[in-house]
């Protein structure tokens, strides 16, 4: 069902638009709620009652795609200085003020959003509100904060290189994309970050923290009704900003594969291989979900708590032939839902003693058969199982429902995330051919290793 | 020959769950909820890494790693067919004392689920094959924690404050060259002694009604008879007298990893929940309590540093940990002495024992919302002896904590002049 009708919301009887959505099978049954105040701000309600609890989420459509060059990171950034108090928050209480309800509290940024929650009991719902209208409003970016936070991000960003798998994953994005704005990590680099002073970070918090940028998602033990009047009290008075431009940058079409190695001190080889795939909103992305399932196995779709639980992926093409084989130690793809097309990668472990070129060579040659010969219809059944599985297994709490709603109405809309089990179970082994015949052409492929150097090389 | 189905308890309030012990020993523990069409299952085996004989450190995690890779009915592929068909993703993990089997599965799947989890806890078949890969990849997972700073950091310092030996200071998947040399029949002894239906507990969490998964968990395990494993002795561990460092270089990487600790007491000790207070107060309330202010709010010199406690069956760690750039490590290092200093010759403040028991308090519904989340606590309920109204007890058992409780606590656990302290990264002693 879905109905589109005005409604008066508070005293204020603001005119808003009013949308109500109601989505079908493994969870996806709950009636939602979603309010346009006059101000811009979409407010999404979802009433769940099997816990005391109440999750709020504030997303505003803001990431490291967003940024121009010498400003890389400032996303981040801005998330962080958004948690050092605001005009009503003393700093040293904005990170207690939930705690005392038992709560908990975090925020992310990743390349197309920005987000911020508390999850606790139902009574600190008002707290809850209180907390992401200053935040949208009222930070206080203090010139001291802002120094000791940007070694704080430095320490964050050196945490990273730390690993050299989440080295190569920067390094291989950063050669998949020439033009697009996705080419750059969200945590920035390093020249920037040492660069960039605090009247930057501020006038992006102002230019991107405006309500008509901005969601509320409320999920919990509450009433819709009630919930409309509280989002109405606290962020109705927030005057919207000016529309935010976007960066309209399309990745030229691949033409060749690119390739690179990282070279460092280490002990353990690992490669990935990375294709440019569709976005979210993408009719494609879906029969290259499945691909995905089939070659390592389903994930889901909530980045919030889909890396807590490894894929069910034992019978996957790629794990029986790298893992089973004992050419690697693991095996994992990623398909992420972005706003606009990003990558589909593929990560690999080497083992001790594999050499790099078989390693390589199996994983291609296991692409290039789905390529050439698509899956099976019982691949597909086994495929779709997983898949409406993991949907059902991360949509567990109210704070993973809350991130699910808020996500998809940022880089896609609600109606994809409602219709996330229909879409599933309409792709046809034809479709998820095309997408292999599509994804997997070397033009398309990005190839990068980390080939580590004996621990006394000079 | 049909398993007597056990008797049964439960309490009235709170989670409520039904337990029953059925006549082998091995104990049942359900809890109906309906958040979700799933059920989370947890087998777990009180047959951890301290079981591993003191020549083969290290048995147990191979073990773990090969015991779901075949059963006396069952082919690894047709394992992989039953699970992967359902979307589960089985999770084995292995503590010091635990070998667990967790799985989150639809709830139309409750029960052969249960049953194939039951076959591979009962009998393996640890064929040679699936031995020699996951050898490969265990051997794999041990470079790459020589890699890794933090992991480099904690397991030194382990080895520090439990010594010789010791079950606790021992790496958990042991050394390379005794991984390399394990043969399957090593793991089929360790398997058979240390495997009973004594020293299993069988949790089961969601949409199943829990009579329906009593008498399932009944059926599957009833029958399973075995003598109780010899005890594996474990020593009291005395704390650190004096003050200890050590550097690990590891001059590839860009941040140093800090590890600095002692140890405790164990959980049974009557002043674990003031215990526990004083460490939320220390490193966890609000992004790292004191340590969280000082290091990375004030100074601004790590992206993490916070503090854990893990009372045990006998005297568990408290670990303080942080990752900092290597100009920073000195002055980390000095100011976590400064706190632990403070803490010591201070005290906590009132507030902040206020603060930190309404937050471990009020956290418990958030921390009890999802079947795996139950689950995790039931076990630990069960393994600690705790009792089945855990849940609605522990409110009361902060309540009682006083200010002069959670100092005494302190001064008896974190005197800095008997710390233990390992640096591992891009610094080197000067």
């Amino acid at each position: 069902m879905r109905e589109r009708a005005r409604v008066g919301v508070g005293s204020r009887e603001a005119m808003i638009d009013d949308a109500r959505t109601s989505a079908g099978g493994n969870g996806y049954g709950r009636a939602v709620r979603q309010v346009t105040l006059e101000n811009g701000l979409t407010v999404i309600v979802q009433e769940e009652h099997t816990a005391p609890l109440a999750s709020v989420w504030c997303w505003y459509k803001v990431g490291s795609k967003d940024e121009r060059p010498g400003l890389t990171g400032v996303s981040h950034w801005v998330e962080h200085m958004n948690f050092k108090g605001t005009t009503n928050i003393p700093r040293d209480q904005v990170k207690g003020i939930i705690e005392q309800f038992g709560g908990s509290w975090n925020g992310y940024t990743f390349i197309d959003q920005t987000t911020y929650l508390e999850t606790a009991t139902r009574d600190a719902l008002d707290r809850m509100l209180f907390i992401e209208s200053e935040r949208m409003t009222s930070c206080l970016y203090h010139p001291d904060d802002c120094e000791s936070e940007r070694t704080v991000i430095i320490s964050e960003l050196q945490g990273g290189e730390n690993d050299p798998d989440q080295l190569l994953d920067q390094e291989l994005t950063a050669t998949a994309f020439k033009a697009h704005p996705y080419r750059h990590p969200t945590i920035g680099w390093i020249s920037d970050l040492e660069s960039m002073s605090r009247d930057d970070l501020y006038g992006y918090y102002r230019r991107y923290y405006v309500p008509n940028n901005a969601t509320l998602v409320v999920v919990g033990d509450v009433d819709t009704d009630e919930v409309l009047r509280r989002a109405e009290h606290y962020f109705g008075s927030i005057p919207a900003g000016q529309a935010v431009r976007r960066p309209h940058t399309i990745e030229p079409e691949q033409t060749g594969e690119r390739r690179l190695t990282i070279r460092r001190r280490g002990t353990t080889a690992y490669l990935k291989v990375g294709y440019h795939a569709p976005s979210v909103s993408d009719h494609d992305f879906f029969p290259v979900l499945i691909l995905d399932a089939v070659l390592t196995g389903a994930k889901g779709l909530n980045l919030w708590s889909s890396f807590r639980l490894p894929p069910p992926q034992r019978s996957a093409r790629l794990f029986h032939s790298l893992v089973e084989r004992g050419l690697a130690s693991s095996v994992s793809g990623s398909l992420l839902p972005t706003e606009q097309p990003f990558l589909y990668t593929v990560s690999v472990t080497a083992t001790e003693g594999t050499a790099h070129a078989s390693a390589e060579s199996v994983l291609i040659e296991e692409l290039d058969r789905v390529r050439r010969e698509g899956i099976t219809e019982a691949e597909l059944a086994r495929a779709k199982a997983q898949l409406r599985a993991r949907l059902v297994f991360e949509s567990d709490s109210v704070t993973n429902i809350a991130h699910q709603l808020g996500y998809f109405e940022t880089v896609a809309t609600l109606g994809v995330y409602a219709s996330l089990p229909t879409r599933i179970a309409a792709v046809s082994v034809d479709e998820v051919s095309t997408a292999a015949r599509t994804l997997f052409r070397d033009t398309n492929r990005t190839v990068g290793w980390f080939d580590p150097m004996p621990m006394d090389a000079a | 020959m049909t398993p007597s189905i056990p008797s049964a308890t439960r309490p009235e309030k709170g989670l409520a769950p039904l337990r029953a012990a059925l006549e082998n020993g091995a104990v049942f523990l359900g809890k109906q909820t309906h958040t979700t069409p799933a059920v989370t299952i947890s087998l777990a085996m009180r047959a951890g890494s301290m079981c591993d004989p003191r020549d083969a450190v290290g048995a147990t995690w191979l073990l773990s790693r090969v015991i779901d890779r075949g059963t006396a009915t069952r082919s690894a592929r047709d394992i992989a067919d039953e699970l992967d068909n359902r979307g589960i993703s089985l999770t084995i993990m292995v503590t010091r004392h635990i070998m667990s089997l967790v799985c989150t599965c639809l709830a139309d799947d409750f029960e052969p689920v249960f049953s194939l989890l039951g076959e591979m806890l009962m009998e393996p078949s640890l064929p040679d094959d699936e031995i020699a890969t996951r050898k490969g990849e265990v051997v794999t997972a041990i470079r790459q924690d020589e890699d890794n700073p933090a992991v480099r950091a904690t397991e030194a310092l382990m080895a520090l404050l439990y010594p010789h030996g010791h079950p606790y200071g021992r790496r958990t998947k042991g050394a390379i060259e005794v991984v390399e040399r394990l043969s399957r029949e090593r793991l089929v002894r360790l398997h058979a002694e240390g495997f009973a239906p004594g020293e299993l507990t069988a949790v089961v969490v969601g949409d199943v009604e829990v009579e329906r998964a009593r008498e399932i968990a009944g059926r599957v395990f009833g029958l399973w008879r075995k003598s109780p494993p010899a005890p594996v002795p474990l020593a009291s561990q005395p704390p650190v007298t004096a003050r200890q460092r050590l550097v690990i270089p590891m001059m590839n990487k860009a941040q140093a990893d800090i590890a600095y600790g002692f140890t405790t007491i164990r959980r049974a000790d009557p002043t674990y929940e003031a215990l526990r207070l004083m460490n939320h107060v220390l490193g966890q309330y609000a992004l790292g309590g004191r340590l969280g202010a000082s290091i990375r709010e004030r100074q601004g010199m790590a992206y993490y540093v916070s503090s854990s406690v893990d009372p045990n069956v006998v005297e568990g760690p408290l670990l303080i940990r942080a990752g900092v750039s290597p100009a920073n490590v000195d002055r980390a290092v000095a100011s976590i002495d400064q706190e632990l200093t403070r803490l010591l010759q201070d005290g906590i403040s009132a507030k902040e024992l206020d603060d930190s028991r309404r937050y471990l308090i009020g956290a418990m519904p958030r921390a009890l919302e999802t079947n795996a989340a139950i689950a995790t606590f039931l076990q630990s309920a069960e393994f600690f002896g705790l009792g089945l109204d855990y849940d609605v007890r522990m409110p009361d058992l902060l309540r009682a904590v006083t200010l002069d409780d959670v100092n005494e606590a302190a001064r008896r656990a974190v005197n800095p002049e008997r710390a233990t302290i390992v640096i591992a990264g891009p610094y080197e002693e000067t």
